[in-house]
Formats: structure tokens, C-alpha cells, sequence
């Protein structure tokens, strides 16, 4: 029996069929993978993300400790409540993880990891933090649940929760900017997701996260599983850790090179000297986008031929429900042009390199 | 609950096979596979005049999650393949038993089907987990 989120019965109860992911037992579709997907792309779909670890950093050097911690450079938050994307790496540049900072003020940031490596992931923080005297709280107390699609954001108004002490929140979260968030009563919403929709996601306490699901879903939001989850961010071009980049590898052949803060210069992060010897090769694989020309579907660990330059492997691969072709992520070498051969049981079959996203609201973006 | 027709016969791997008139039988996968494999994007099947052993991989299913392998229940040739999973393999998942058909075969035994599973045998399989 795996870890189960504070919505493991009502999953259950809504007939959703249970699998194991990283551990925990997740739902992986009520019924209709591909009608969940089109839901969020189209009107609201809702996920359970409770899985995903919420842990708070407080301390007066919290700032210069995330510095020190992460690629991306926390020194891009000024504005309360804004929200970075960023790699944890290793020092030898290799992926730890990704994760989303969300800076709430000088001594007091919140950072969400991944499921399968929320154990890891503490471990390190804490060993980092404790040079910098900075509090590791990993929040237990709190679930998390992304609300995504074109009608997302106005189904949630209603629901949002009294904040008496502060009579602007609800027009304040209401007008959040993309990639920022902000407090409103027992409520953290964020203007963030995994689907290339707009949305929102909303950190809350546990006890609150069945009732908040019911009455989304009495407002017409369908319950969505991470088979949906998975099929709308390789759609939207958006890497999952474990597939797309792991400690074996580093942003630079990730298409993650836009997280990595070389500026200033002088920023000492963990994983820096190894990216900069790296980078100085110039010599790194890519990560590209597949549109397969035949029949078939892209799956992770296949082989991508590339004709006169070498091989390549798919790292996510899948049916696109918005496309109706298959598409994939894949990592091939740098000279890799617009064609490539992907080795499906045997047969090679043709498909074209794309630069992603696939489709972004509702939109696609390639042809 | 998953159907379980009692007039076919089953394997284990939850293929089914029903014997026809003119002495070949139709084969394709039980309700129960197509539920748990979820929507289905891509169907591969053999081409026509394959020899196949019986427990041989015959044919792929693809749901958006993943593929799958179907395995031909008994040894033959395969006479007819349902052309139409090409381009609409829901089929499988909206009519197992009949539109998503997948393969039609000539035994190599013509009794070979009476050694499968009977209804009632499978179901006691899925009860079993």
C-alpha cells in the first residue's frame, strides 16, 4: 500500500482507477483519460496534487540560502508572492529536482517538489540550510489542488475562502498575475500549473481539500486524473523529473538552459562550476520536440535515429488527445535538424523535430 | 462489473476467441482489458497469412498510457485482420465482443478453442486477481 493524499476516499468513491506513482496511491482517470484532457483544455478540469510536497523556508538569510541552493536566481524576486521555476542540482550539474519558488517576503519563502523525490529533496535542503540558520518545515498540514482550463479561475471565485482581516484578498487573487500567488484566509492560491491553461493551484488545509473538490466539481470542474496530467504538460512542452531529466543529466541537454542563472556572475549555486565546463564544451545534446508523421505512439526509451548525426532516445512520449497524432520530448544530438526516424518495435518510422509547446490554451502551436 | 460473454472462450492473458461457421475463429480482448487499459489510441494488428504460435504476441494495443501486448490464444494463420481499428480503435473499448474484433484466424487444431477457458473459468481468473 502506497502514501495516500487526504483525498484518497473521495478518489474512490468517484470510481477513479488507482495506480501507483512514486509511491503514492494516485488516480490515474475516473473513466475517460482523454475526456478529462479535453475538459481542461476546453472549460475546467481538477487534479489532486497533494502528493507534491509543500515545505517553508524562514530565516533571515533565506534569500541568500536559495542563492546558494538553486539555479534560477531567487535575486528575479522582488514583488511578494511572485514564483520562480527553477532545477535543485547536484554539484555535478545533474537535475535533484525541479520546483516552483514562491517568495512570500524576506524571511519567509514556500517551495513545492516533487512526490518521488520529497524525501531526497528534504535531506538536501536541510543539510544546505543549516549553514544559514534558516527553519525546514515540511507541511504536512496542508493539501494542494490544481484547478485548470479557459473557466478554471472564475469557477474557483465563489469558493475562495473569508479573509476578514484583509477585505482585498478576493479581488487581489482575482487579479493575480500569471506565475504569482498570494494568501487569502487559510488559502494560498497561485496563478501556476502543469497544463498550458490558465488556472489556478491552490494550497489549503487538509480538511478543506474534500469539500473544496465537491463543490468544484457541483460547479461543473471534472475530476481529472494524472493520466490527463501527464498527456496536457507534454502537450504545453513541459518537462516531468524522472523522464525528460534526472541527476544523470543537466539542464543545458534538458531544454532547461532559461533556468539557469549564469547572472551575476558571481552567484556561488550549487552545480555552477560544472555547468560553466559544460556550456564551455558547447558540445551538449537537446531536448526537442517529435511530431510523428505514421501511425504509431511515441513512448519514452525508444531509439530516435538521426540520419548522418547520430542517435537519440525519446524521454516522454504519448497519444496527443488535442493533436491526434503522437508527440514526444527527446533527447538527440546537437546537430539533430527537422527530421529524425524513431524505432518503434522494429519498424522506423518518420517523424518531424518541433520546438515546444504543442498546443498552449487551447491553442496548437505546431503544424 | 466487467461483461463476460458465456458463448466465447477466454485466455488467461484476457484474450477471447469465438469459433465460426466456416471453421476459423475471431479473436480480440475482454471487456475487462479494455477497462483497465483505458482509452485506446493505436492498434496494431498482424499481417494476413502470419503463421502464429499459440501464446505468440500477435498484435499491440496503445492506450494513451501505454502499449500493450495481445497474445493469440491458440496457433494458426491468420485469415483476416478488422481493418477498420486503424482508424477508430475505440472499437475496441465501445464493442469488444464486436466491432473492436481484432484478428480472425485458421486453426491449426480445429478443436484447439475447446482446450480455453470457459466463461465461468475466466471469471473466477479476474475474481482471483
Amino acid at each position: 500500500m502506497g502514501r495516500r493524499t487526504p483525498l484518497f476516499d473521495l478518489h474512490n468513491r468517484l470510481g477513479a482507477r488507482m495506480v501507483d506513482f512514486g509511491g503514492w496511491d494516485m488516480p490515474v482517470h475516473y473513466g475517460s483519460q482523454i475526456e478529462e484532457h479535453h475538459a481542461v483544455r476546453r472549460h475546467a478540469g481538477l487534479f489532486d496534487v497533494s502528493h507534491m510536497c509543500v515545505v517553508d523556508l524562514a530565516g533571515d538569510r533565506v534569500r541568500p540560502f536559495l542563492e546558494h541552493l538553486v539555479a534560477n536566481d531567487v535575486g528575479k524576486l522582488r514583488a511578494p508572492g511572485k514564483a520562480l521555476y527553477s532545477c535543485l542540482l547536484n554539484e555535478d550539474g545533474g537535475v535533484l529536482d525541479d520546483l516552483i519558488i514562491y517568495y512570500l517576503g524576506e524571511t519567509f519563502f514556500r517551495v513545492v517538489v516533487n512526490a518521488g523525490t520529497r524525501d531526497k529533496d528534504l535531506a538536501w535542503i536541510r543539510e544546505h540550510a543549516a549553514a544559514f540558520g534558516v527553519a525546514v518545515t515540511e507541511r504536512t498540514d496542508l493539501g494542494m489542488l490544481a484547478v485548470q482550463g479557459p473557466a478554471a479561475r472564475g469557477l474557483v471565485e465563489g469558493l475562495l475562502p473569508p479573509a476578514p482581516q484583509d477585505p482585498d484578498a478576493r479581488a487581489a487573487v482575482m487579479a493575480l498575475a500569471p506565475f504569482s500567488g498570494r494568501a487569502i484566509g487559510t488559502w494560498f492560491v497561485a496563478r501556476t500549473g502543469y497544463t498550458g491553461e490558465d488556472g489556478f493551484e491552490i494550497i489549503l488545509p487538509v480538511a478543506e481539500a474534500e469539500p473544496t473538490w465537491v463543490a468544484l466539481n457541483a460547479r461543473g470542474v471534472r475530476s481529472c486524473g494524472l493520466g490527463a496530467r501527464d498527456t496536457l504538460r507534454l502537450e504545453a512542452g513541459m518537462n516531468l523529473y524522472g523522464n525528460d531529466m534526472s541527476e544523470s543529466t543537466h539542464p543545458l541537454e534538458s531544454g532547461l538552459a532559461w533556468t539557469v542563472a549564469f547572472e551575476p556572475a558571481g552567484r556561488d549555486f550549487i552545480g555552477r562550476a560544472a555547468l560553466e565546463t559544460i556550456r564551455r564544451r558547447g558540445d551538449s545534446a537537446k531536448l526537442v520536440g517529435l511530431l510523428l508523421e505514421d501511425r504509431g505512439v511515441l513512448r519514452g526509451h525508444q531509439k530516435v535515429i538521426v540520419p548522418d548525426v547520430g542517435e537519440g532516445e525519446i524521454t516522454s512520449g504519448t497519444f496527443s488527445p488535442t493533436l491526434e497524432k503522437s508527440i514526444a520530448l527527446a533527447r538527440v544530438p546537437k546537430a539533430t535538424g527537422d527530421r529524425v526516424q524513431v524505432d518503434i518495435r522494429g519498424k522506423l518510422l518518420a517523424a518531424r523535430v518541433v520546438k515546444p509547446p504543442f498546443v498552449r490554451h487551447g491553442k496548437v502551436l505546431v503544424s | 462489473m466487467s461483461q463476460i460473454p458465456a458463448d466465447l472462450k477466454y485466455a488467461k492473458s484476457h484474450e477471447w476467441v469465438k469459433p465460426l461457421a466456416d471453421g476459423t475463429v475471431e479473436m480480440g480482448i475482454s471487456d475487462h482489458a479494455q477497462a483497465a487499459l483505458g482509452d485506446l489510441v493505436f492498434v496494431e494488428v498482424p499481417s494476413v497469412g502470419r503463421t502464429l504460435a499459440a501464446g505468440e504476441a500477435c498484435a499491440v494495443v496503445e492506450s494513451v498510457k501505454a502499449a500493450s501486448d495481445v497474445y493469440s490464444p491458440i496457433a494458426g494463420t491468420v485469415t483476416a485482420v478488422n481493418a477498420e481499428l486503424a482508424s477508430a480503435p475505440e472499437l475496441i473499448n465501445q464493442d469488444p465482443y464486436g466491432g473492436g474484433w481484432m484478428i480472425r484466424m485458421k486453426p491449426v487444431d480445429p478443436r484447439a478453442a475447446d482446450a480455453l477457458l470457459s466463461a465461468s473459468d475466466y471469471e473466477a481468473v479476474l475474481q482471483a486477481g
